[in-house]
């Protein structure tokens, strides 16, 4: 049985602690890619009752995702918001998403990173990363943007760190394991990465700036 | 001298693009922040660092 919304706020306020957990609830994220990186960090902040989430990615679930994605082989063919809102949604019913199926680019950002606080980068490509992160520190610079690179392969995961770039720029990986490196893609150290994304939009949520 | 990536790099007068270029990055996969603040793409050529300035080249590789 699903508990009722009073439920789950107390337990979380139990948790957590009603003044950082109000501050959590009235939080809006947005994760800009559903892959490894983006399906893991939204899994943990909706476990910590994040007000809200805006989810952007235009691919569908292939079966060489779920060695490393949070999806579900029934879920093969569906579209990453789509199935990634239904999971969301059993693990916190309560959770505000807005889901948008599309390229983000240019002429698209602004409208739909305009809502969130904090917005995580996390797509996979490098020129892509590079662009999004140009485009949000230079266009829209009261954006706090965290991103990742470098967790590909089986290194330490020690070497997995988050760093902080500039005053609202954060960047999270060891910064040189690279994809195409022929390296592969491993679940625990692309959960460890995501891990280190969450808790710096988290951080940044209860005004803790430092790394 | 310029601070870059933490370590002093003779390269006052030098545009960032030129930078860029002979520091072998890729300057599509690159963010650069100048003294704290993001230079944007369309002014890597018109943007010259000089002595004291600080400055931050990420660059970033694949996986997500």
């Amino acid at each position: 049985m699903i508990p009722t919304k009073e439920a789950w706020i107390k337990a979380l306020n139990e948790r957590h602690g009603t003044k950082m957990q109000e501050k959590i609830s009235s939080a809006t994220v947005c994760i800009c890619g559903l892959g490894g990186l983006g399906s893991g960090i939204a899994i943990a902040l909706a476990r910590m009752g994040i007000g809200k989430l805006i989810l952007i990615d235009f691919d569908k679930v292939d079966i060489t995702n779920l060695h490393r994605q949070q999806y579900k082989a029934n879920q093969i063919g569906m579209h990453k918001t789509e199935a990634l809102k239904e999971n969301l949604k059993e693990i916190n019913p309560y959770l505000k998403m807005e889901i948008h199926t599309i390229r983000l680019d240019e002429n698209n950002a602004k409208d739909i990173l305009s809502g969130a606080d904090i917005i995580c980068e996390a797509f996979d490509n490098a020129e892509v990363k590079a662009e999004l992160v140009n485009f949000v520190l230079s266009e829209m610079p009261e954006k706090y943007i965290v991103c990742a690179s470098g967790m590909a392969g089986i290194n330490s995961a020690n070497l997995v760190k988050t760093r902080k770039i500039s005053k609202r720029f954060y960047l999270c990986g060891d910064e040189m394991s690279d994809v195409e490196d022929g390296i592969g893609l491993i679940s625990s150290r692309v959960m460890l990465c995501a891990a280190h994304q969450a808790h710096m939009v988290l951080r940044i949520i209860l005004n803790e700036f430092e790394v | 001298m310029v601070r870059i990536n933490g370590e002093d790099v003779a390269c006052s007068g030098k545009s960032v693009a030129e930078y860029l270029h002979s520091a072998g990055y890729d300057a599509g996969r690159v963010a650069v922040e100048l003294n704290g603040n993001i230079v944007p793409k369309a002014l890597y050529g018109d943007t010259i660092f000089k002595d004291g300035d600080s400055a931050e080249v990420v660059s970033f590789v694949g996986g997500g």
